[in-house]
């Protein structure tokens, strides 16, 4: 199936199942990526999985992101799916406030997603309301902050050897 | 007619001492200096790059055990030198720090490369910046990664240190001193 015969498959059959629940949808990077509701991910992640002709039953990556500047919409996580036997692959994005990162698991659906929810509350601070275990899994557990969100410096706080002269910072 | 030939070997000479037909006396902490500088038990720790270069430094070119070294330790129970190699992220700190703990006393520990000694590269969230903020170094051999040399001379600096530590010197309130500031009491 070409990449833009699926798009257009995917995005109508979930239409038909979710109506308002899809906000776009766009071959992006040449990637089928559709945009969705971010309270509905549970439900249309399973349904894609169920679909007896989508499929979509491998969870390859989700991921989180940080957008400082797209204001409203800060915070990212993106779901990449694929379906092994016919080799189709997309991504679902739902876009949500730093003021109310709170997100539905997929846990349900794919046991695989388990750590890597718990790696982005790691790294950004996501919460995933339903997670089983949802606690630090890379950094140390007394860790007080989410580093790799925008407003937290890379380097470490506790050096004094080095100031800004020296690096440019 | 056959030529012996003596191999150039050095070994180690005897300390100072006052000898004598049929007797040899001198001080029991040389002696003891003498035999543990020579027969260190490395425990390496290494966790990235530093830990390659080292196996250069085990091997035949180099060969640790020129310095009576080459019987590594696994277990850091029977290891007298500490040798960290490599990047140690925050969370493999309390583990470095067990493993010292676990070392009985005499122990020595040598950092080697820039990330041991300063976290190198990596000054980030997540990089212990510097072994000697969870436990005491008596050797940093600089380099990323430093050539076998250096890591020989590195030895060779311990070596030293081991040879002219004073018997009592684990006794005295400085060291304990030392102790107490990185909570090890």
């Amino acid at each position: 199936m070409e990449k833009e015969a699926l798009l257009t498959t995917v995005q109508d059959r979930l239409k038909a199942q979710f109506g308002e629940g899809v906000i776009s949808s766009e071959i992006l990077y040449d990637y089928p990526v559709i945009t969705v509701k971010r309270e509905l991910i549970c439900d249309i992640v399973r349904f894609l999985y169920n679909d007896e002709e989508l499929a979509f039953q491998y969870l390859t990556t989700l991921a989180a992101t940080h957008y400082p500047a797209n204001k409203g919409k800060e915070f990212c996580v993106m779901y990449q799916l694929h379906n092994l036997p016919k080799n189709l692959r997309i991504r679902l994005k739902i876009y949500f406030s730093s003021s109310d990162p709170v997100v539905p698991t997929i846990t349900p659906v794919f046991s695989a997603a388990n750590w890597l929810e718990r790696q982005e509350f790691d790294f950004f601070g996501v919460i995933f309301s339903g997670h089983p275990n949802l606690k630090r899994i890379l950094n140390m557990e007394d860790m007080t902050y989410h580093p790799m969100r925008k407003e937290y410096p890379l380097e470490d706080g506790t050096r004094e050897d080095k100031n800004d002269t020296m690096f440019g910072r | 007619m056959s030529t012996i030939i003596k191999p150039n070997v050095d070994i180690v000479s005897a300390p100072q001492g006052i000898e004598g037909p049929g007797f040899f006396a001198t001080r029991i902490d040389k002696v003891v200096g003498m035999a543990r500088a020579n027969s260190l038990w490395p425990l390496p720790f290494a966790t990235s790059c530093c830990g390659i270069e080292f196996m250069a430094t085990m091997a035949s070119t180099y060969d640790l055990g020129r310095f009576g070294s080459e019987r590594l330790s696994f277990s850091p129970r029977q290891a007298d030198l500490l040798m960290v190699m490599g990047t140690i992220a925050k969370k493999m700190g309390p583990v470095l720090r067990q493993v010292y703990e676990q070392m009985a006393e005499p122990k020595w520990v040598l950092s080697m490369g820039a990330c041991a000694s300063s976290g190198g590269i990596f000054d980030t969230y997540s990089v212990l910046q510097g072994i000697d903020r969870i436990i005491p170094v008596d050797v940093y051999v600089p380099g990323c990664p430093p050539r076998p040399e250096q890591v020989l001379d590195g030895i060779m600096q311990i070596q030293k240190l081991v040879e002219n530590e004073s018997i009592r010197r684990r006794d005295t309130p400085e060291y304990k001193a030392m102790l107490v500031k990185y909570g090890m009491e």
